[in-house]
């Protein structure tokens, strides 16, 4: 019937040579899988194992650095945990009976082979992770990163990567509210596709990925099985991409959106008739991971009849269908008496089903082919304990050179025509350019409860259409700070996020993170890991906002030059109200404008430093995390008591980036003078205009709420200054002093920057 | 109360935002199911957007000829009231139920904008709440909404007033004459490529003058559903 190498064959046959370098293994770890079955493994057991154990699955080189993200906990960050890392993704109890789960993941590798699918499959593999957690998946955002934009490769891979997300997502029906896009030459033969997904579920609807029950049946639906993605979490994601290597395009899987649309509303409506006991997507290492996952979560015993998974590729050979990562699957546990009525959900939906096997109480976990046994490993062994490095870690021996080379050294400007000049740049510049090129490809009103979405600094969803209950989500990585002190850059990143979500009204109450990095055999690297991750681990602590989960992408480099470490970092907030949120735009004439917290000459690191100069050097902006809660708790009274009706932080690009989007988002013109935070923070104009330090908002407070406001800020100790007052007449805006901006040339500068690249924007 | 029906396919997207535009508007939404052959009795129905059965040949092709669809055909010809709202359009395109059809965007990508439209004809089921030469903010979002029809068909939807809604200022997917929507003879049977029903709650729908995400024109359609049965 079958060729296949079966577990009596391996007993038999010791001394066969086995392919585990081809798989990914390393000599130590085939030596450890003999030793763990007490025999050689079979090809199919060797393909588990080699899937399992590869970085992207097992995160054998993080492990050791990640506990912190449990250790480091305070009693007020488990409070309204429900669910916290381990699982597919972590849940958050946000109140009236509603949580909300949400996750960031990477899909680097097979988006720079394959742009369109690597990038779309990317979202379908984070989807599916929030619908394993019992969850309707309500938004979506993306965090990119590109090489140089003139580079003649760019465009190739940002057509591709924004279709494929695009095409994915809309099929999807999530809307799309937000996300970052940066360009950088360190990212040039290693984009990064980072992909965030929330979902929102009642208490009661919370599922997880165990199989309990023995007697209960594994149940395998969605689409059919076939040979795309065999090794993608082996071969590709957990390797570096080498000249002449072969091109790994078939490691690269295919997504079908309406597939997984399907499987979504057909998972749901398990969900809603109690038909399921344990539930696992199938995303990276395919079958071998579910398998393996839930039967180590669970009583630790299961049996599977591979032949009985359905093919698209009738020729697969068992090993290939454990390897595959066919999208669009997902593996259930059901009772015996409810599997009637989960096949008529799944019938009704179209969505073809087998049941495989089922739960044991052998703690083994047990796969047949055609009736030979070809699999009969403890699946922890497979799922849990797998390798654990302690990789070296070296202080990188450029970094003191590259510290001491300070941006404040650079030549300011000092006239109203080089200062309007400089501004114009930055803001224009491909960082800081408008992306509606790329947004604009994304559905943001889908579902019809999108209270802000980009350009607004953070994304916020209505969960209860009754009460008004709502989350708000944002992300931030800037790994030109990171690469100059990894600890404070992800703190950097995760105070950035904070306030982005403090600036919508919300109270940010969780955090996942999305750690990508270099090659971890690189001690450098490991080193820039290890900092990253104390960094964000005791900002989290010292916010009290927990880590909920993530994950890490390694690997991220083009021949020896690692990237930039960039540590994404997604913080959720809550607000009882989502019509209390604020915007990121000036609506209203006449409104005063207030600049919270206080500015120091800091420009190492900066937007301006890099676009002005092409400079990056120094010591990047100090955090201070209590300020950043203090800051959050005024905004969120603001907001209460309706006192503020815009709010837009500052970071990238400093105050005139921020100035320039508020002005931009409803085209509503201003008069700022800077001459009070000269005097008062003893800084220069450019450094008032361009310094990034952290802690500090614009905000626009209507006339009649001017004096209310400025006791809200002195009662908690904010300072705040009075920079300008909104002018709807103008249609320009007016640097007091210095220098006039019309709207139409800002905008002009701001918007045009992408399309000059990659195309023009419909209705530009 | 007036009861309408939403129809859900597998691929349906905005299908739960069409019934929420129809209860904004004063209605029962009713909703119904792609497989079944039952209109269960409504007094209109709503075409909602999404990607039916997930549109890999031409846009709402396989779905012109699902179960639900013969039903809704027998109900247009006897003149209840149907609007198809996007991939709606296409199927009603495609169910010869409208003239025209959909093609790829004349610029290759999905767009998404908030997008400023004149109702061309205000006497039809879904328009009769507008004025003519009226201007709404709607919501458009799609990646085939380039609308075209022979040379006689554009003579005849131009002379005969059937082109409801045109795109104003910004053509956004290369349609013919600027043509946003379109009516049958009878005016029953409407399409549009924009999508009304997220313009219908404040908070949630475009930006206008006067505040973020205050637009609510869209509500205008499916108010104008209702003036239309109550006046029959």
């Amino acid at each position: 019937m079958s060729n296949a190498d079966t577990v009596e064959n391996a007993i038999a046959t010791p001394e066969r040579e086995q392919p585990y370098e081809a798989l990914g293994l390393k000599a130590d770890e085939y030596a450890k899988i003999r030793e763990i079955l007490g025999r050689r493994p079979t090809s199919g057991e060797l393909a588990m194992y080699s899937v399992m154990w590869s970085e992207h699955c097992s995160y054998k080189s993080s492990k050791i650095y990640l506990r912190q993200f449990g250790q480091k906990v305070s009693p007020a960050m488990k409070k309204n945990l429900m669910v916290g890392m381990g699982e597919n993704a972590g849940v958050v109890d946000v109140g009236e009976g509603w949580a909300v789960t949400f996750k960031v993941e990477s899909h680097n590798h097979p988006s720079y082979i394959e742009p369109f699918q690597g990038a779309a499959t990317g979202v379908g593999g984070i989807v599916r992770d929030i619908i394993s957690m019992g969850a309707r998946p309500v938004a979506v955002m993306d965090q990119l990163r590109f090489g140089k934009i003139d580079d003649p490769d760019t465009a190739r891979v940002v057509h591709g990567v924004t279709s494929g997300i695009s095409f994915y997502g809309n099929c999807l029906g999530l809307p799309n509210i937000g996300g970052e896009t940066y360009f950088d030459p360190v990212y040039q033969g290693n984009p990064l596709v980072n992909a965030l997904s929330v979902g929102v579920l009642r208490h009661e609807d919370l599922h997880l990925a165990n199989a309990r029950g023995v007697g209960n049946k594994v149940v395998l639906f969605g689409a059919r099985t076939g040979g795309d993605g065999i090794g993608g979490a082996s071969i590709l994601a957990s390797d570096t991409f080498s000249a002449g290597g072969p091109t790994k395009r078939p490691a690269v899987q295919v997504g079908d959106p309406f597939a997984e649309k399907v499987l979504i509303e057909c998972c749901l409506e398990l969900f809603a008739g109690d038909l399921v006991e344990g539930i696992q997507d199938l995303g990276a290492a395919g079958i071998s991971c579910a398998t393996s996952e839930l039967a180590s979560n669970g009583d630790g015993g299961m049996f599977i009849e591979l032949e009985k998974v359905l093919l698209r590729d009738p020729s697969l050979t068992a090993e290939e269908i454990l390897m595959s990562e066919s999208q669009e699957r997902m593996m259930a546990v059901v009772q015996p008496s409810k599997l009637e009525g989960f096949l008529a959900v799944t019938s009704k939906w179209d969505v073809e089903t087998s049941v495989l096997g089922e739960v044991t109480d052998t703690g083994r976990l047990v796969i047949n082919w055609h009736g030979e046994e070809i699999v009969n490993v403890e699946p922890r062994t497979v799922a849990v304990d797998g390798p654990v490095y302690e990789r070296p870690v070296a202080y990188p021996s450029w970094l003191d050179a590259l510290q001491a080379d300070s941006a404040s050294r650079l030549l300011r400007a000092t006239t109203g025509d080089e200062l309007r000049a400089e501004f114009l740049r930055v803001v224009a510049s491909p960082n800081m350019a408008s992306k509606e090129w790329i947004t604009n490809q994304y559905d943001r009103y889908v579902l019809g409860n999108t209270a802000l979405s980009f350009p607004d600094d953070g994304g916020m969803i209505r969960v209860d259409e009754e009460s008004g209950l709502g989350f708000a989500l944002a992300s931030d990585a800037n790994g030109r700070y990171c690469q100059l002190d990894p600890y404070r850059g992800a703190q950097l990143a995760l105070a950035e996020a904070f306030r982005n979500v403090a600036v919508t009204g919300a109270t940010p109450v969780a955090v996942s993170d999305c750690l990508n990095f270099g090659s971890p055999e690189n001690p450098e690297v490991m080193w820039q890991f290890s900092r990253a991750v104390e960094g964000l681990a005791d900002g989290c602590l010292e916010l009290e906002i927990p880590v909920t989960g993530g994950n890490v992408s390694f690997y991220n480099q083009t021949g020896s030059q690692p990237i930039h470490p960039t540590p994404v970092v997604a913080v959720l907030g809550v607000i009882d109200d989502v019509a209390r949120r604020i915007p990121s735009g000036w609506q209203d004439e006449g409104s005063n404008l207030y600049l919270l917290g206080t500015t120091r000459s800091e420009l190492d690191g900066s937007a301006w430093a890099g676009v002005i100069h092409d400079h990056l050097g120094g010591l990047p902006p100090l955090v201070s995390l209590p300020g950043e809660a203090a800051l959050a708790e005024l905004l969120r009274a603001g907001a209460v008591e309706g006192l503020i009706d815009a709010a837009h932080d500052l970071s990238d690009g400093g105050l005139a980036q921020t100035v320039a989007e508020s002005v931009l988002r409803f085209g509503i013109g201003a008069r700022i003078w800077l001459d009070e935070i000269v005097s008062r923070d003893g800084v220069s104009a450019s450094d008032a205009l361009f310094s990034e330090s952290t802690g500090r908002v614009l905000v626009s407070v209507p006339r009649e709420d001017d004096v209310k406001f400025r006791g809200l800020c002195d009662g908690r100790g904010i300072p705040a200054l009075r920079i300008g007052v909104t002018d709807a007449q103008s249609d320009s805006l007016e640097v007091q002093g210095l220098f006039t901006v019309p709207i139409a040339e800002l905008s002009g500068a701001h918007r045009s920057t992408l399309p000059e690249h990659f195309g023009a924007v419909v209705g530009g | 109360m007036t009861r309408v029906g939403v129809v859900t396919f597998p691929g349906s997207l905005d299908d739960r935002d069409a019934q929420r535009a129809v209860r904004f508007a004063g209605a029962e939404p009713v909703a119904l199911w792609h497989g079944d052959h039952d209109l269960q009795g409504v007094d209109a129905v709503v075409l909602p957007g999404g990607f039916s059965y997930g549109d890999y040949l031409r846009c709402g092709a396989i779905a012109s000829h699902s179960p639900i669809m013969r039903e809704v055909v027998s109900a247009a010809e006897r003149g209840v009231p149907v609007l198809g709202i996007c991939n709606g359009f296409q199927m009603l395109t495609e169910a010869h139920l409208l003239p025209g059809g959909l093609i790829r965007n004349d610029h290759g990508s999905f767009i998404c904008r908030d997008q400023l439209l004149r109702v061309e004809n205000a006497s039809t089921a879904w328009t009769n709440a507008f004025a003519v030469g009226q201007e709404i903010t709607i919501p458009l979002k799609n990646g085939e909404g380039g609308y075209i029809a022979s040379a006689e068909t554009l003579e005849r939807l131009e002379g005969e007033g059937l082109v409801t809604f045109r795109y104003v200022g910004v053509n956004p997917n290369g349609s013919l004459n600027d043509i946003a929507g379109v009516s049958n003879e009878r005016g029953n049977v409407v399409g549009l490529m924009p999508h009304p029903e997220h313009a219908i709650e404040p908070g949630f729908g475009p930006d206008t003058a006067l505040a973020m995400r205050s637009g609510v024109d869209g509500l205008g359609l499916f108010t104008s559903a209702l003036q239309s049965l109550l006046a029959v």
